[in-house]
């Protein structure tokens, strides 16, 4: 057994840590139209940043506060999310993931609307990796019983 | 059995290199990778999906397809190990 | 095209390979099964450092964030965009195609209590 790990300096430092961790990763998110960043990049610095409270605490003090029926719900929300977008351009009469066509329930012009929908998708995304990050990487951790860690 | 192994993995590289030879140089601007498509995506981008990052606009936009499948590859992965490895003690 | 030229414009592609064949001989060689995924994952970052340093340009272009304020857009200015895309989906699909390995090894492990190739395939090896 991996004995739950006590070292002050550790724990503190992670929590001081983790809300900037998780910050800079919505940034990565939100701004990754203008700067280098999109879900993808932003979902794993989020999935790290509950990686490292598993690492420096234990496996029960992530599932606090990330219970596992939420990840798994997340991980089928984000691809939810993207197939949805691309469905809703099919209802509105376009080509699947053809965004433009969101202009008319969107209150912006067809060129707008894309970067919008670009944005919806990369949420999609986010949601998806930092879900599948987490949810991988405990099953790992522990052998797949969400103990404090596990060992064969 | 070691001997065999490294035979075959150098006359791979060998294969390898010599079809280098063949190979754009690098940094070349008029190799096909950069001349066929790219120059559209890099010109075309603020125009058409208002997203000055190339890269996210390629992403999510004009390949939305390739990403809509890689998130799907993830999305199974992640289904995939919880069915390997879970197991429920709780109830 | 003198003898250094074609060296400096090729060699990249050549340490690549090297790297690449470091994974293959681990994937074809080695007899235990994470040593075995360790050398994929170093085929594929071979393989993604190929891509990537396709899309290079020489004469001083940049990431590709178009400038603000930059109507006529030179494709020459801005690297490709395209390798990197590609790559930003393979590195997260292999790290999960890595998570799904281990899981699969798990299993292996907590049937045979090995990880040794040769161990596993010895008729009668099954716990």
């Amino acid at each position: 057994m991996i004995k739950r790990n006590e070292d002050i300096i550790i724990q503190t430092v992670t929590r001081l840590l983790t809300p900037f961790v998780q910050l800079f990763a919505l940034y990565v998110i939100a701004h990754g139209h203008y700067s280098p960043g999109g879900g993808f990049q932003g979902g794993c610095i989020l999935a790290a940043s509950f990686i490292l409270m598993a690492v420096a605490n234990d496996v029960a003090f992530v599932k606090r506060r990330l219970p596992e029926r939420l990840t798994t719900a997340l991980i089928s929300a984000g691809v939810l999310i993207y197939a949805g977008i691309g469905l809703a351009c099919l209802m509105l009469g376009a080509n699947f993931l053809d965004y433009g066509i969101l202009h008319r329930v969107l209150p912006v012009d067809a060129v707008k609307a894309r970067a919008l929908a670009t944005l919806g998708v990369e949420i999609g995304v986010g949601i998806t990796v930092m879900a599948v990050m987490v949810s991988i990487f405990l099953n790992l951790l522990s052998a797949g019983r969400h103990e404090e860690g596990a060992v064969e | 059995m070691k001997l065999f192994a490294f035979l075959a993995v150098v006359l791979t590289g060998a294969a390898l290199i010599y079809s280098t030879f063949d190979m754009p140089d690098w940094g070349d601007t008029t190799s096909p990778a950069n001349a066929h498509v790219s120059p559209r995506y890099i010109e075309q981008t603020l125009n058409e999906t208002a997203t000055p990052n190339a890269v996210t606009s390629v992403l999510a936009d004009y390949r939305g397809f390739d990403t809509l499948g890689e998130t799907t590859v993830i999305f199974t992965a992640a289904i995939v190990c919880i069915m390997l490895l879970r197991t429920r003690t709780d109830d | 095209m003198t003898n250094m030229e074609f060296i400096i414009g090729k060699y990249n592609y050549w340490i690549y390979i090297v790297l690449m064949m470091i994974g293959f001989y681990a994937m074809i060689a080695k007899r235990n099964l994470v040593k075995k995924i360790v050398g994929m994952n170093i085929f594929q970052t071979a393989i993604i450092l190929f891509f990537v340093s396709i899309g290079s340009k020489k004469g001083g272009a940049t990431i590709p964030i178009i400038r603000a304020g930059d109507e006529a857009v030179n494709a020459a200015q801005y690297i490709n965009p395209l390798p990197h895309v590609l790559m930003l989906t393979a590195i997260v699909v292999m790290v999960s195609t890595f998570g799904v390995a281990m899981a699969l090894i798990l299993m292996i492990y907590r049937k045979y209590r090995t990880l040794e190739e040769d161990e596993i395939l010895k008729p009668g090896a099954e716990t």
